[in-house]
């Protein structure tokens, strides 16, 4: 599956946009009902490693120094974080940590931080720039997941026949953009007008983190609204 | 004196706070297990691996978590991510002194998949929303697993993170990373390379832990107690970002051309990177303070 | 994954007002004890939930000894096991007994 960016570029901004593709980083503006946002993200299922997670960060923090209370759009796209022993080496969590840390912080300073997975999520990928903004959304193919099946039963010794069994009902193991709305993780899957949905999206900011209680609304994460609350508050778990 | 790593999650609670003031949330005797793995076949634990608790550490009141390396990798499912979340949430409400997390795990519950990646995530935002509430959050590593994967990011949103030469911090494995591009990418079973790119002393010296401890209860508490006493303002800051992407910009540039750890550290001003492994911990925090510069992010 | 539940009427030594604890850790070749006060008219209860399936004589036997020695009354315990040996088994029952009773933190 291969989503090119472009092609999701014009259907979010039909105005137009002025977004860049250098090695599989994406970023500049765009326009929306006359309103300049910003927008950074990645392509091409790119692993991601310490320049590009510091490239996204300095486009955020660019963006809160020179434009506050623009909106940032962050468009996903990656295979999850790159594997190298260099990266390991320099400390590639703490770059990540830094991006997370500064869509935060323009969160902080009133900027709306949505995100888009227009093609592919994995995990470390994806924890620090989807799983970061006020809210994320997903293309209805999105591929989005922690790891695949054969790498889990090998790690987790639970036998991978086992695993496509549960995935097939159940919205914890399986892959994919259903599973992760129905978990709370995504707002919402676009289909359609692409640029509605954009623009409903913007119109709506919401700075608080209500994945887990989304999560118990919609039936996936039964558990994570009420323990946090019960831990919060000192007392027994509430009722569902 | 007891060993950090050697000893169990709630007897590391136990012994870093104020003797009898640890008070737990959510108690193994509320068995609040969870709820994906029955159909996996696996066990569970009463406390689904994390203990989260208020105390005093040297009188002043915190709240602290800490986690269950021995289950399941110490690894976040719903509902360990949950307790996190709501003790996060909790200090947000309270305002203690600080709120400390030890963290000993491998990242996402593999068997719990996407509840697992999600809950790290509210995990992050809630750390990050502490902080902006003006609590300072610290990271103790020191426990078996390390803390990798989704938590060696937390880790990192923390206003400190304080180690010991036994502990490590990372993002992937070593093993993930051999199974990816072979063993001469990096050999899973070189411990002093694994030790090098993930253990304490180098991240002490690149900067990403504040401290190096020795590995006792006591040492971690002092460390605890003196961070939480040294920190400035817990809320992010445009300034400390900025000057943290500049040093983190400038750490690719000074480490193009570095294969191994120890030539980073030779470029760090350390006199003779073959000694660093043989340092005891206070040896090895006088040397690194030598060579700490203005250049430590603190953001 | 394997549930044994086990009741010895006309303990002696009595839970009650005691502190919940818990000893021990689930992984693997260890287990969590749970011990808390029962309103169970003097007896003490043990249920074990254990990945190592097929050892209820075992079981019945370590857990009768271990009974044999406090004489535990309105008193629940609860086992998350995970293949320890009778021995360690034996070591964690008498660890979470000492600090219940012995009202140890």
């Amino acid at each position: 599956m291969d989503v090119n960016w472009k092609t999701v570029a014009d259907r979010l901004f039909p105005q137009g946009h002025a977004i860049v593709e250098s090695e599989c980083f994406l970023s500049g503006t765009a326009s929306v009902d006359g309103q300049t946002i910003a927008v950074v993200g990645t392509s091409g299922h790119i692993a991601i490693g310490v320049e590009i997670a510091l490239a996204q960060a300095r486009a955020v923090l660019d963006t809160v120094r020179q434009h506050p209370g623009r909106p940032i759009l962050i468009l996903v796209d990656t295979q999850g974080q790159r594997l190298r022993h260099r990266d390991e080496m320099l400390g590639i969590n703490r770059y990540m940590a830094h991006l997370g840390k500064c869509i935060e912080l323009a969160r902080l300073r009133g900027h709306h931080v949505i995100a888009l997975v227009y093609d592919q999520a994995l995990s470390g990928g994806f924890i620090t720039s989807g799983l970061m903004a006020d809210a994320c959304y997903a293309l209805p193919d999105a591929s989005i997941r922690v790891m695949g099946l054969p790498a889990m039963a090998r790690i987790t010794k639970v036998p991978e026949q086992r695993l496509t069994e549960l995935a097939k009902s159940n919205p914890v193991f399986a892959p994919g953009a259903e599973n992760y709305l129905v978990m709370g993780g995504l707002e919402e899957i676009w289909t359609g007008d692409l640029a509605a949905r954009l623009r409903a999206a913007l119109a709506s900011p919401d700075h608080q983190d209500r994945r887990s209680e989304r999560g118990l609304q919609r039936g996936g994460r039964r558990l994570a609204a009420r323990v946090a609350q019960a831990v919060a508050d000192d007392a027994d778990l509430p009722p569902a | 004196m007891s060993s950090y790593m050697e000893s169990n999650a709630r007897e590391r609670l136990r012994h870093l706070l104020d003797t009898g003031t640890l008070h737990e949330f959510l108690p193994p005797a509320k068995r609040i297990v969870s709820p994906h793995l029955e159909q996996l076949d696996t066990p569970v634990a009463f406390d689904d691996g994390v203990v989260t608790a208020s105390g005093l550490l040297q009188g002043r009141p915190v709240l602290a978590a800490a986690q269950e390396g021995g289950f399941i990798g110490g690894a976040v499912g719903e509902v360990h991510g949950a307790k996190l979340v709501g003790l996060l949430r909790r200090a947000i409400a309270e305002r203690p002194a600080a709120v400390l997390l030890l963290l000993d795990t491998g990242g996402v519950r593999l068997h719990e998949a996407n509840a697992g990646l999600i809950a790290v995530s509210e995990v992050m935002r809630s750390v990050l929303a502490a902080r902006n509430a003006g609590v300072p959050v610290l990271a103790l590593i020191g426990g078996a697993n390390g803390c990798f994967g989704g938590m060696g990011i937390v880790a990192c949103c923390a206003n400190a993170v304080i180690m010991s030469e036994e502990g490590r911090l990372g993002l992937s494995g070593p093993e993930v990373i051999e199974t990816a591009h072979g063993v001469e990418e990096y050999d899973a079973r070189d411990r002093a390379l694994v030790w090098r790119t993930s253990g304490g002393k180098h991240r002490t010296l690149t900067g990403d832990s504040r401290r190096l401890v020795a590995d006792t209860v006591e040492a971690f508490r002092q460390a605890a107690a003196e961070e939480m006493a040294a920190c400035g303002h817990a809320a992010l800051s445009l300034e400390e970002l900025e000057q943290e992407n500049r040093m983190l910009a400038q750490r690719l540039d000074a480490t193009e051309g570095c294969r191994d750890p120890q030539d980073i550290w030779l470029g760090l001003g350390v006199a003779d990177p073959s000694a660093v492994p043989m340092l005891d911990a206070e040896a090895f925090q006088r040397m690194a303070a030598q060579l700490r510069t203005k250049e430590d992010a603190g953001a | 994954m394997q549930r044994l539940n086990f009741r010895f009427e006309q303990g002696e030594a009595d839970g009650a007002g005691r502190q919940p604890q818990v000893v021990g850790v689930v992984s693997s070749g260890n287990l969590e004890v749970l011990i808390e006060p029962a309103a169970l008219n003097g007896a003490c209860e043990i249920d074990v939930h254990t990945a190592a399936v097929g050892f209820d004589a075992i079981w019945a036997a370590v857990l009768a000894d271990f009974q044999q020695r406090w004489k535990l009354s309105d008193v629940r315990i609860s086992i998350n096991d995970v293949g320890a040996t009778p021995a360690v088994v034996s070591l964690r029952l008498d660890q979470a007994a000492e600090s219940m009773l012995e009202g140890t933190q």
